[in-house]
């Protein structure tokens, strides 16, 4: 990207304004060049919330969507907090993701209200790493308190979005007040030269950033030991994707 | 009685106790009563009926006491209001404490579950009032009843009169006019009754539906740390009850602090003017002497509370202590200290129950469902994992689920499935991965054998399937395909 003098003084300016309340933001990198350059301070913003929903048939079973929270839960220091209500995660999958059994609490709330309930208690109290909830409907008004709790401390709030039924998930397109807002599906997993399933493949959609453009990405899934995503060997060298493509969508 | 003096194990035992000038049997085994024995009967006439009778005297000042520690034992794990109801029952009040063990009937299943591990056999029941409740813990069938919220007369009806708690002597009596049931005593008129049998099973019938109120006397052993407060005007605005809370924490960290203890569980009853008890019970995974963290649990459950016409009186009891020894807490310049979370837990467990936040920890089996156990949020780190030698799906179903399947003998991948009414072609496959049936856990799973397929679709969705059975032998399984998990 072009570097823009003007607008990053302007934006240097409005963050004094806004900035009082605010604690120093810090991000948490992806440590994927492609990715981090895409997303404003150069990676995930620690101390905000972040809105993780699935592709396709993700949307009900939220599977990818899990182990990319996962991922990056994996990387932020301290325990985390998982709140769901459908007890159905694997966590030998997590392990595989990164997550450690013994860094995560589950917490089976008995319904949405719980599951918010809980991740603003997690998020407020500062101890933890990261707070991930797996809900369906996030209210501008749900999104807007649990980022004022990470914004307090500076722990990660991920929410899962996941929903009962396929049609559910217009509800995505609803603004709410996550700093961003991702959408993860399956892709057909990296080619292998004998029959069987290579490593997995995700499309990343970042369909939305506060104080960034919209970008896709076409990422490896992450890896046991710490949970990095990774570009596919056979995209690496390929020339970037047209830069204005999603401007216009972006507005 | 142990060791020698022990009467032999397979003869009948009965307890003989006085009575008056009499000496009669008091309490019997399941055999002796097989036997044609019964409670009350002079002991003489049941040695002539039966020959080889293991006599005991009873003992009713120990069964007193051992009754009494068994009520403590119930006050410091399941409920905040315990009194012992001689000769043979414990009365609980739940009110306000079963969320903690997740609802009333998994209440009384850890109850009677652990009373027996402990060889009590115990009956229980969960009603509206002590009358109700002692009347079906003794005589309905079954060995825990719960009964719903405003149940009334017509659960009690069908119960025999010896279900009231009538002084010894009247139910017999009662039988005599022909009363069998409780719902004929409540058929009858009251004031016939009164003249003949005296106020008691007006008064036993009242209680028992709920007419009149009959308080609960708390055991309260002299051991326990407890503070008090009584208002001159009743109070009831939530803020006001969270600022005594705060001072009665304040004195109760400094009691417990004179002992060295921490608590563990603590309870708060709130004495209302119409002489109700409210109850909140909170409970903490470690010791804990802190007044804000205890504070704080406290004034969450404040919503619970209703105080009616006003609160009178706030006593605030540490039902179980723990030793709590100052620890040492910065360890090395280097690391950073890793933040302390229990109070988080703490407040979490009391909100959603103690059940509901866990970890995962592994267990030593290729079964997936069984490969994960659950393990309380503050055990220790182990550090173990799973081996990652094999992909894992992110959501495992919580049942597996039967799909059709195009898939050839004995150990090739589907070729295509149709899954809640979705057909998908298999693009990819890797397997089989074998899992054998434990057969140290059941017989049905000598040669049981399920192998599993990842597999992936055209659109690049990924599901692990397996099929019950080797392909081969249909003796170790069906051979029928299931989904049981579904990868990111």
């Amino acid at each position: 990207m072009r570097p823009q003098p003007a607008i990053a003084e302007l934006r240097a300016r409005i963050e004094k304004i806004e900035g009082q309340r605010r604690r120093v933001q810090s991000v948490l990198p992806f440590g994927v060049a492609e990715v981090d350059a895409r997303l404003p301070g150069g990676g995930l913003a620690l101390g905000a919330l972040h809105e993780i929903a699935g592709g396709g048939n993700g949307v009900t079973d939220g599977a990818a969507a899990a182990l990319f929270a996962a991922g990056i839960a994996a990387r932020t220091r301290g325990r985390v907090l998982w709140c769901l209500t459908q007890a159905d995660i694997f966590a030998p999958a997590l392990d595989q993701a990164g997550l450690k059994p013994d860094r995560v609490y589950f917490l089976e709330a008995r319904d949405q209200t719980g599951v918010l309930a809980c991740m603003e208690e997690g998020l407020r109290h500062g101890g933890l790493g990261a707070v991930v909830g797996e809900v369906a409907h996030l209210s501008m008004k749900a999104s807007r308190r649990l980022m004022l709790a990470a914004e307090g401390t500076g722990t990660v709030g991920i929410a899962v979005r996941r929903w009962r039924r396929q049609a559910d998930s217009m509800d995505f397109g609803q603004p709410t007040a996550a700093a961003t807002r991702w959408r993860v599906s399956a892709l057909p997993s990296t080619p292998l030269p004998v029959p069987g399933v290579g490593r997995h493949r995700w499309l990343v959609e970042l369909i939305r950033a506060r104080a960034g453009e919209s970008a896709d990405f076409e990422l490896e899934a992450c890896n046991a030991q710490t949970g990095r995503l990774a570009i596919p060997a056979e995209l690496a060298d390929r020339p970037a994707p047209a830069n204005d493509r999603r401007r216009r969508a972006a507005g | 009685m142990t060791g020698a003096d022990a009467p032999p194990a397979d003869a009948p035992l009965i307890l003989a106790g006085r009575e008056g000038a009499k000496r009669v049997v008091t309490a019997l085994d399941a055999a002796a009563h097989g036997l044609g024995l019964r409670v009350g009967m002079p002991v003489a006439k049941a040695q002539a009926l039966v020959a080889g009778l293991a006599i005991c005297d009873a003992d009713p000042e120990g069964d007193a006491e051992a009754l009494e520690r068994l009520a403590l034992w119930i006050l410091q794990r399941f409920s905040p209001v315990v009194a012992s109801d001689p000769p043979d029952g414990i009365v609980i009040d739940s009110t306000g404490s079963d969320h903690l063990l997740g609802g009333e009937a998994a209440m009384l299943d850890a109850l009677i579950g652990r009373l027996a591990m402990s060889g009590v056999a115990a009956r229980a029941a969960v009603a509206d009032t002590w009358g109700a409740a002692h009347a079906l813990a003794r005589f309905a069938s079954g060995a825990a009843v719960i009964t719903e919220p405003g149940h009334g007369a017509p659960v009690l009806a069908p119960l025999p009169i010896e279900a009231l708690r009538l002084p010894r002597a009247m139910p017999a009596e009662l039988r005599v006019l022909g009363f069998e049931t409780v719902s004929d005593l409540l058929a009858q008129p009251r004031a016939p009754l009164v003249l003949r049998f005296g106020p008691e099973p007006g008064r036993r019938l009242d209680e028992a539906l709920g007419r009149s109120a009959e308080p609960i006397e708390p055991i309260r052993p002299a051991e326990l740390i407890e503070t008090r407060r009584v208002f001159a005007e009743p109070i009831s605005a939530a803020e006001t009850i969270a600022r005594y809370i705060g001072k009665l924490v304040e004195t109760l960290c400094s009691n417990l602090e004179q002992e060295g203890l921490g608590a563990r569980r603590l309870d708060l009853v709130c004495q209302r003017v119409d002489n109700t008890a409210q109850v909140v019970r909170v409970g903490t995974a470690r010791p804990v002497r802190d007044v804000k963290r205890l504070t704080r649990l406290l004034c969450d459950k404040i919503e619970t509370l209703d105080p009616g016409y006003g609160i009178e009186g706030l006593s605030l009891c540490a039902v179980l202590a723990e030793p709590l020894k100052p620890r040492q807490s910065a360890t090395t310049l280097l690391d950073e200290a890793e933040p302390d979370i229990s109070d988080l837990i703490d407040t979490l467990a009391n909100r959603v129950g103690e059940r509901a936040i866990h970890r995962a920890a592994p267990v030593a089996s290729d079964v997936p469902e069984r490969s994960v156990c659950r393990v309380p949020a503050l055990s220790p780190d182990t550090g173990a994992g799973w081996p990652d030698a094999w992909p894992r799906p992110a959501r495992l179903l919580l049942r597996p689920e039967p799909v059709e399947t195009i898939a050839l003998l004995p150990d090739h991948p589907p070729v295509s499935f149709t899954w809640r009414g979705v057909r998908r072609r298999v693009a990819r496959a890797d397997g089989p991965e074998r899992v054998f049936g434990e057969w140290w856990k059941r017989d049905a799973e000598m040669i049981a054998v399920r192998d599993y397929f990842r597999v992936e679709d055209d659109a690049g969705e990924r599901f692990w399937l397996y099929r019950a059975g080797d392909g081969e032998d249909p003796a170790t399984g069906s051979h029928r395909w299931f989904i049981h998990g579904i990868f990111g």
